[in-house]
């Protein structure tokens, strides 16, 4: 399990190739990415700013992963978090997990970005033409979460 | 004492990061620290008694009727939009 909170931005072809080095028992590895737009809400985006909890967001996120690990048999979980200043197009987060199977893969991947969205300890202040405005927190992600209990 | 901590649109709109609160017996709960908040009035009553307000205690996402005992540490913020 890794979990990294980073202001730097990462490379997601090197961590996706990653999740299967050096363990040929992974059979399956899936990844989700998420990028900064720059649209939201109906106004350009020009840059984003991501505020976050130290000490509690490594925190949360590890519990986020081990409690994917509880539920299914993961081979490896990789989750790397950035904050502080964006520009749109680049990557926010990466989420990786591999198993021996695809199904656990893939419902751990949605899992995880699913918890992470309502858990983890994190905020968006985007910089649009009318000045920079916090994000909402948005119904959908809390029914989205609600799915794995 | 009670270390507490604000963040994100919290934090800019009470104009505060962080603060300790004098321990009080009537503090049994997350929430009676939080109606002490509120009952500065002004800005405080407003966004802390938000109903989508989010707490932790000692850095743990928390109910708000989470026990508190003196020396906890706790943190106010609006929904997280990480991801």
């Amino acid at each position: 399990m890794s979990i990294r909170v980073q202001a730097e931005t990462f490379d997601p072809g090197a961590e996706t190739g990653a999740m299967h080095a050096a363990n040929v028992g992974v059979g399956a590895v899936v990844t989700f990415i998420g990028y900064v737009r720059d649209f939201n809400d109906g106004l350009d985006v020009s840059g984003l700013y991501l505020e976050h909890f130290p000490g509690m967001t490594e925190k949360s996120l590890a519990k986020i992963a081990q409690e994917a690990a509880s539920r299914w048999p993961l081979l490896k979980t990789n989750i790397i978090h950035r904050v502080g200043r964006l520009e749109p197009g680049e990557p926010i987060v990466f989420v990786g997990t591999a198993s021996a199977h695809r199904q656990a893969a893939f419902e751990a991947c949605a899992f995880i970005m699913d918890y992470l969205k309502t858990k983890a300890p994190f905020w968006k202040k985007e910089d649009t033409p009318e000045g920079s405005r916090w994000v909402e927190g948005k119904s959908s992600d809390a029914i989205a979460a609600e799915r794995w209990k | 004492m009670i270390e507490v901590h604000y963040f994100a649109r919290y934090r800019e709109a009470l104009q505060c990061e962080s603060e300790r609160v004098e321990w009080q017996e009537s503090f049994a709960q997350l929430n009676d620290l939080r109606a002490y908040l509120i009952s500065r009035g002004g800005v405080w009553a407003e966004v802390l008694g938000e109903r989508n307000l989010m707490c932790a205690r000692n850095e743990e996402l928390c109910m708000p009727d989470e026990p508190l005992v003196d020396g906890d540490q706790v943190a106010f913020f609006p929904t997280v939009t990480g991801g």
